[in-house]
């Protein structure tokens, strides 16, 4: 089986033919062509490795009107993933071997892209005591990242407790950075908008102070930790200062986080509802040169499907969350490349190879070269779409961005040489 | 004006319209054996309260029987959080049964605006009688239409707004209402209780009450709750204690004295006597406490007027 990648451009740099046999590049530039080659026409397109997902919502067990492994798999191998990180805030909560390696085995079965749960740090999400870290680091779904998301480890002692077991693990602990005490009723980012507009505020001192308390952790635990979805560029500047200092912390931005802003906040339409809160354009500002600049590590989406019911509501009654595997791309293209911040081999560290790295996936985030696996999504960067909720192939349709127009299509994502998605539809 | 939902975008030219239409109600009704006006006979009014309220709602619903609407009152205990239809199925059913125009009142800021997105095709009006933390743009109003009678005007007029800033909607619609119409708003409050980001409003801030009095035309006193204070559980602690409150800004019959003699007192209610507000005070005649709740029918009677019956209505 061979599949001819025809006149594409590798990080949007030089064309090339690149031959894919057997699940593995076996030929890049001038190629002898084998009689039975499936040929996808890139026409200067550009070839990036498969984007990989640190931070997903499937919602299956539990939620599986607003999303499976199945919908979800189709979302992730549409928007140009190969890989991605499934979060353990299911029901049941994925804090034990049995749950991820249910979602682990689900991922193979529908085979659109590997599945990779996450662990819970706590049991039940509880933040009292630890989950069985080991027992899912070792079962056959081989758990790398450990979160709570959704939820603060809050307790600093237990926090410490966790990134000092995971260094006997190889494994990250990934925190979702928010001070319960400082949050308590929040709604919206504490700024200018929300007090003219009535919102109790979710200030940035609340993800900051506990980015910096497990910064200092980590340090002395000498333990790896990822920080999830930063907000703020207070955020940027401690992960500076503790990366400066020789901390072992990686860190991820929301495609939101980098185009929307507080203004969303006036129509009190629950789809711009999300945690951590959209901040202020300084901030998103900030945030992309954060990313840009290397401080931030990677693009993880923050996908989180939600049912009409949980959205069409007032705005304390809504749900936090986003969907954004389809469209993290195009926000990426539109926020970085269109800028000029990032090239398109910038683009690939931080979609593909730092977030690989990161959930220690050997597999994936691979250079484009011979001998390498075909993890692999073809970007056609001139191209333009409007996002509509409805045509997205996740079961809910919770996007901030329908209606809007946005660049950069995928036009082909391979999965071990196997064509996953092709010209927006599953393959 | 199809809705009112907020004094914040509120067109001065508008406002000071209703404010013209209820002095006229107010000098129509006066001395009157029977106050009935047929101005709504046939439209139907409903209040729908997710908040316990005694005086807006009595005086809205005065309001709309006076000008002869069909008023019929909805009291949800609960909110689509816990139980219960959601507050969208609830304002599609409450249209779709004939109403003209819906009052609501919701802990969640942006409540009524949301119902009004809903109600879009349905053409009904919505009133906002106080959304979470956000507004309450008929207390503004009456406020307005009290301070314009005590004043004359409120152009240039110096206004302090007491206590409890960031949780209190009477306090935002005032802000942005009662500098529209030409006044200086200053607020008076512990940092704790004013929302972080108070210096990009159209006010001034002071935390000592002693020296803005000598300068103002008017106070409003806020209500403070006794959940605010410490002890007041998990989250609370917006100041040490009651007393110490009261000391620092509280309008204690010593501060009146510091007032100009023309200065009013005014007060939202429901008043905690002792607290942010000495008997005396409340009583004595700068306050304006009673004409706020009459003005309130008048102006509310005036905001149902221009939704309902004048032209450019909603319907």
């Amino acid at each position: 089986m061979s599949t001819l990648i025809k006149s594409a451009r590798p990080y949007g740099e030089d064309v090339a033919d690149v031959l894919i046999e057997d699940g593995v590049i076996t030929a890049i530039g001038a190629v002898d062509v084998p009689a039975d080659a499936e040929i996808i026409e890139a026409d200067g397109q550009v070839l990036l490795p498969g984007f990989v997902d640190l931070h997903t919502h499937l919602r299956e067990p539990g939620r599986e009107d607003t999303e499976t492994i199945d919908s979800g798999s189709a979302a992730a191998a549409l928007g140009g993933y190969t890989a991605v990180f499934a979060m353990a805030n299911t029901d049941p909560v994925a804090d034990n071997a049995v749950i991820v390696e249910h979602v682990w085995r689900r991922g193979q079965e529908v085979g659109l892209v590997d599945v990779h749960p996450v662990g819970a740090v706590t049991v039940g999400l509880k933040g009292e005591r630890l989950a069985e870290l080991g027992t899912m680091a070792k079962s056959q779904a081989q758990v790398k990242v450990f979160s709570d998301d959704g939820l603060c480890v809050a307790d600093p002692l237990l926090m410490r407790r966790a990134l000092e077991y995971s260094t006997a693990l190889d494994v990250v602990i990934a925190q979702h950075a928010e001070e319960p005490r400082l949050t308590v009723g929040a709604q919206a980012h504490e700024g200018e908008q929300a007090a003219r507009l009535g919102y109790p505020g979710w200030p940035a001192a609340a993800e900051e102070s506990i980015v910096a308390r497990d910064c200092l952790l980590a340090l002395h635990a000498k333990a790896r930790l990822h920080v999830c979805h930063v907000s703020t560029s207070g955020t940027a500047d401690v992960l500076r200062w503790a990366k400066e200092r020789g901390t072992n912390v990686s860190a991820e931005v929301t495609p939101h986080h980098l185009l929307l802003t507080d203004e969303r906040l006036a129509t009190y339409d629950p789809v711009n509802k999300v945690n951590p809160p959209l901040r202020t354009s300084s901030d998103a500002e900030k945030l992309r040169a954060a990313l840009a600049e290397g401080v931030i590590d990677c693009v993880a989406t923050d996908h989180a499907p939600h049912a009409v019911q949980d959205k069409d509501c007032e705005w304390s009654a809504a749900r936090p969350g986003m969907l954004g595997l389809q469209t993290a791309l195009s926000i990426v293209a539109e926020t970085m490349v269109r800028t000029g911040l990032l090239d398109w081999r910038g683009v690939a560290r931080v979609m593909s190879e730092r977030p690989a790295e990161i959930g220690n996936l050997p597999d994936h985030g691979r250079p484009i070269a011979v001998g390498e696996p075909a993890n692999l999504t073809l970007v056609d960067p001139d191209a333009e779409w409007t996002v509509r909720g409805a045509e997205l192939a996740s079961i809910a349709a919770n996007t901030p961005y329908e209606g809007m127009r946005l660049p950069g299509v995928v036009t082909a994502t391979l999965l071990r040489g196997r064509i996953t998605a092709r010209d927006g539809k599953i393959a | 004006m199809k809705h009112l939902l907020a004094t914040d975008g509120l067109d001065p030219a508008l406002a000071t319209a209703v404010l013209d239409t209820a002095d006229e109600l107010k000098h129509t009704l006066l001395g009157r054996e029977v106050r009935k006006l047929p101005t709504l006979r046939g439209r139907t009014v409903i209040t729908l309260f997710y908040e316990n309220s005694t005086r807006t709602r009595v005086s809205f619903e005065i309001a709309g029987k006076w000008m002869s609407a069909d008023v019929v009152n909805v009291s949800a205990s609960s909110s689509s959080v816990n139980k219960g239809e959601s507050l969208r199925d609830t304002a599609l059913t409450l249209a779709a049964a004939g109403a003209d125009c819906v009052i609501i009142r919701h802990p969640a800021s942006g409540a009524a605006q949301r119902l009004s997105g809903w109600l879009a095709d349905a053409g009904t009006a919505v009133v906002n009688a106080g959304d979470g933390t956000h507004e309450h743009p008929t207390q503004a109003l009456l406020d307005a239409a009290t301070l314009r009678e005590r004043l004359g005007s409120l152009k240039d007029r110096r206004i302090a707004i007491v206590g409890d800033v960031l949780h209190s909607r009477v306090a935002r619609s005032n802000i942005h209402l009662l500098s529209s119409l030409g006044a200086e708003v200053v607020l008076v409050a512990p940092p704790t209780l004013l929302p972080y980001g108070v210096e990009t409003l159209p006010v001034t801030v002071s935390h000592d009450l002693d020296a803005e009095l000598p300068a103002v035309d008017a106070v409003m006193m806020l209500r403070v709750q006794a959940e605010r204070m410490a002890g007041g559980g998990p989250g609370q602690s917006f100041f040490p204690s009651a007393r110490e409150y009261s000391i620092a800004y509280g309008l204690s019959e010593k501060r009146l004295g510091l007032l100009p003699e023309h200065a009013v007192v005014l007060h939202p209610g429901p008043m905690l006597r002792g607290m942010e507000i000495a008997s005396a005070v409340a009583d004595s005649p700068a306050s304006a406490i009673t004409e706020q709740v009459r003005n309130g029918v008048h102006v509310r009677m005036a905001v149902l007027y221009h939704l309902l019956a004048s032209e450019g209505a909603a319907a």
